[in-house]
C-alpha cells in the first residue's frame, strides 16, 4: 500500500531530495528558514542544511528573484519563494524582462535554471491582495515554464523536474492544496513538464482544469455520472509547455470540452485553450467549448462573497447538462 | 606610480572604446545598425578603463544600455561586438541583444542590459553565489545614476551590505538620466552618505582621471575580495552627446557642454602621460593606427558575416 502524505510534505520532500542530490541546488524567500516558510513547505529544512543553503532574505521580492537569477546564471541552482504570487508583481522586471529573455537574448550563452516556488488561489479569505490567480501572465511570456500540481504525487514529481530543468520555471502552488493528502510513493520518482495526465476518464465531456479546479472538475465528473454523463478530466500540470496533444485527443473522442479555472474567464489561460480547441476541431465538436472560471473582480475578503467568485461543482455540472442539451435539441430539431 | 605596459594598455582602451563608438555612430547614420537602438558612452571611457583594469580575469561585471566601454574594456571581441550591431550571426547575441545585450560569458561579463537597474539584481547573485562558494571572485556592476532611484538598486544595496556580498557598485554619474538632472532626480547628492546609508562606504571619484577610478576601484575590489563587503563608487562624469541617436539636449546648457567637454577624459590622461614621458608623440600615433586597424577588421568582419537568422531565435527561447 502507498503511504499517504500532504501536498506541502510532498513539497518537502523534493526539495529536500534534490538538496541532497546536488550540492547547487539552495532555498532563497522570504521567511523560508526560522519560520519554515508561510504555508510551511519549507519547516526543519534550515535545520537540516543550514542558513547557507536555507537562507532568509529580507522583504524584497526584486532582488530575491534577481539574486537567485544571478546565481543560477554562475552555476547554482536556486529555488526563490514568493510568498504570495500577488507579490511577484514586485519582481515582474526580474522575472519578465530578466529571467525569461536571459537565455535567447544573450544568444545562447547564459543559462538560468532557476525555480520561482510560489502560490496563488483562493480558499482562505485572503483578500484582493492575496487571492489572485496571475498564472496567464506568465504563461504568456516566451522563455518561462509554468507548472501548478494538483496533487501531492504530481508536486513532488513536477517540482523535483522544475529544479532540474536548466529554464527559469514558475511553479505555482495552491494554498487551498496544503493540506490535501494523496498517495506518494517512497521511491524515487519525476514527472516531466509538459505532459498533462488524464485524472478520470470519460467518454461524453472533457473537463479540462489544473491547479484546485482539477478537484472541483472530478467532483463534477463524479456528480454527472450519477445522471449517465461521462466526463474525462483532463489536469494540464503544466501551462507552459503545453501539452496540447493529449487535450485533442480527449476531444477529438468526447466532442464537448469544457476549461475550467480560478483566474477570471476575460484574458485567461481557458480562451487559449478554447480557441486552440475551436480551430483545430471545429468540425467535430457537438457544442462550443465551453469556459468556466472567476468572475472579472478583485477577490472579496469575505469568505463567502470569495467563494461565489470562482467557479463551482455545480456550475461545472450545469454546464455540461447545457451542452448536452443543446445538442439533444438541435438534433431533435433537425430530424 | 604604476608601469609602463599599465599605463599604456589605460590609454589604448579609452581610445579603443572612443573610437569604436564614433565608428558605431557612422555606421549607424549609414543605417546599418540592424537595430535603432543605439547609446555612446563617449567621454565616460575612463570609467569603463579604470575600473576593469582593476578587475581580475575570473571576476564578473554586468552592465548597462550604454555598455560598448564595459564590454570593451574588459576585452571583449570587436568583431563580435560590431557584428552583433550589425545583426550577423556571428554577433556576441547572434543578433537578438544588439548594442544594449552585449555578453562575453568566457569573460566573466554576465551582460549589459536594456532595463535601466535590471542587471543589478543579477550581478548582486552572482556575488551571492561567490559568496555561498567562498571562490574569490569579485563582482562589479556598473549602472548610471539614473539606476540609483529604481527600486531594485536599494534592495540590492541593502542584501550586499547586509551579508557582505563580494560586489562592488560602480554608479557612473553622467548627470542626466535621459534630460532629467541628478539634481532633480534625488535629494541626497553624496555618494559618502548614500553609501553609509545601506551600510557600506560610498566613495566618489573624478571619472574623467582614469587612475583616480583605477586606485578607487583597486581597493574596492579588494575589500570585496577580502570579505569586507561592498563598497558604492559614485563617478563623476559627462555623457559628451545626446542620450541616443536623435538627442541633441535640449535640456543641458551649452555653455555646461562646453565646460564639460573641455574635461575629456583621454586629452586628460595623454597630457598626462606625455608629462610623465610614459608616451611620445609618435606613440600616440602608434596606438592610433593599432586601434584603426582593429576596428576596420571588425567592421570588415561584421560586414562578411551572415545576417541573424529567425531559425535560430526559436531554437534558443529555452535552453
Amino acid at each position: 500500500m502507498v503511504r499517504k502524505i500532504r501536498y506541502r510534505e510532498a513539497l518537502r520532500e523534493a526539495l529536500r531530495e534534490e538538496m541532497q542530490r546536488d550540492p547547487r541546488v539552495f532555498v532563497i524567500g522570504e521567511d523560508v528558514g526560522r519560520y519554515g516558510g508561510a504555508y510551511a513547505v519549507t519547516q526543519g529544512l534550515l535545520q537540516e542544511f543550514g542558513p547557507k543553503r536555507i537562507i532568509d532574505a529580507p522583504m524584497s521580492e526584486a532582488i530575491i528573484v534577481g539574486a537567485a537569477l544571478g546565481a543560477a546564471v554562475v552555476g547554482g541552482r536556486p529555488v526563490a519563494e514568493i510568498m504570495y504570487i500577488d507579490f511577484a508583481t514586485l519582481a515582474m522586471d526580474q522575472i519578465v524582462n530578466q529571467a525569461a529573455k536571459l537565455h535567447c537574448m544573450f544568444g545562447g550563452q547564459l543559462k538560468a535554471p532557476l525555480v520561482i516556488r510560489t502560490q496563488q488561489g483562493t480558499g482562505r479569505g485572503a483578500g484582493p491582495q492575496h487571492s489572485q490567480s496571475l498564472e496567464a501572465w506568465f504563461a504568456h511570456v516566451p522563455g518561462l515554464k509554468v507548472v501548478m500540481p494538483a496533487t501531492p504525487y504530481d508536486a513532488k514529481g513536477l517540482l523535483k523536474s522544475a529544479i532540474r530543468d536548466d529554464n527559469p520555471v514558475m511553479f505555482i502552488e495552491h494554498k487551498g492544496l496544503y493540506a490535501l493528502e494523496g498517495e506518494v510513493p517512497e521511491e524515487e520518482y519525476t514527472i516531466p513538464l509538459g505532459v498533462a495526465d488524464i485524472k478520470r476518464p470519460g467518454n461524453n465531456v472533457t473537463l479540462i482544469a489544473y491547479s484546485n479546479m482539477v478537484h472541483t472538475a472530478l467532483a463534477a465528473a463524479q456528480e454527472l455520472s450519477q445522471i449517465g454523463i461521462s466526463a474525462e478530466v483532463i489536469d494540464l500540470r503544466t501551462l507552459a509547455p503545453l501539452d496540447m496533444d493529449t487535450v485533442i485527443t480527449s476531444v477529438t473522442k468526447t466532442r464537448r470540452a469544457v476549461v475550467v479555472h480560478e483566474a477570471s474567464v476575460f484574458g485567461g489561460f481557458g480562451a487559449e485553450i478554447a480557441a486552440s480547441l475551436q480551430e483545430r476541431l471545429f468540425d467535430i465538436l457537438a457544442a462550443p467549448v465551453r469556459r468556466l472560471g472567476g468572475l472579472h473582480v478583485p477577490l472579496p475578503a469575505h469568505s463567502q462573497l470569495e467563494k461565489q467568485v470562482v467557479p463551482s461543482v455545480a456550475q461545472i455540472v450545469q454546464v455540461v447538462k447545457e451542452m448536452v442539451s443543446t445538442e439533444v435539441a438541435i438534433r431533435a430539431a433537425s430530424a | 606610480m604604476e608601469d609602463r605596459e599599465t599605463l599604456t594598455n589605460l590609454y589604448h582602451t579609452m581610445l579603443l572604446i572612443r573610437r569604436t563608438e564614433e565608428k558605431i555612430l557612422e555606421l549607424l547614420l549609414q543605417g546599418k545598425l540592424a537595430s535603432s537602438m543605439c547609446h555612446v558612452s563617449i567621454g565616460q571611457e575612463a570609467v569603463a578603463t579604470g575600473v576593469c583594469s582593476a578587475m581580475q580575469p575570473h571576476d564578473y561585471l554586468t552592465s548597462t544600455h550604454r555598455g560598448h566601454g564595459h564590454i570593451i574594456a574588459r576585452g571583449g571581441d570587436l568583431r563580435r561586438i560590431i557584428a552583433e550591431l550589425l545583426g550577423r550571426e556571428t554577433g556576441y547575441c547572434k543578433g537578438r541583444g544588439g548594442s544594449m545585450h552585449l555578453v562575453d560569458v568566457s569573460l566573466g561579463h554576465l551582460g549589459s542590459n536594456g532595463i535601466v537597474g535590471g542587471h543589478i539584481g543579477i550581478a548582486t547573485g552572482a556575488a551571492l553565489w561567490s559568496s555561498l562558494q567562498n571562490d574569490g571572485r569579485v563582482t562589479v556592476a556598473f549602472f548610471g545614476e539614473g539606476a540609483m532611484t529604481e527600486g531594485i538598486f536599494h534592495e540590492a544595496a541593502n542584501m550586499a551590505a547586509l551579508w557582505r556580498l563580494p560586489i562592488v557598485f560602480v554608479c557612473e554619474n553622467n548627470q542626466y538620466a535621459m534630460s532629467l538632472p541628478w539634481t532633480h532626480a534625488t535629494a541626497e547628492h553624496s555618494f559618502a552618505r548614500k553609501g553609509e546609508a545601506y551600510g557600506m562606504p560610498g566613495i566618489e571619484v573624478d571619472g574623467q582621471d582614469v587612475l583616480a577610478v583605477r586606485q578607487v576601484a583597486l581597493q574596492a575590489i579588494e575589500r570585496a575580495r577580502c570579505g569586507e563587503g561592498p563598497t558604492l563608487i559614485g563617478a563623476q562624469t559627462y555623457r559628451f552627446l545626446g542620450h541616443s541617436r536623435g538627442d541633441p539636449s535640449p535640456y543641458r546648457d551649452k555653455e555646461e557642454e562646453t565646460r564639460q567637454r573641455a574635461r575629456d577624459p583621454i586629452r586628460i590622461y595623454q597630457e598626462y602621460l606625455f608629462r610623465e614621458g610614459v608616451l611620445t608623440q609618435t606613440d600616440v600615433e602608434t596606438i592610433e593606427a593599432k586601434v584603426a586597424e582593429v576596428i576596420a577588421d571588425a567592421v570588415r568582419f561584421a560586414e562578411e558575416s551572415p545576417s541573424a537568422t529567425l531559425d535560430s531565435v526559436l531554437e534558443d527561447v529555452f535552453a
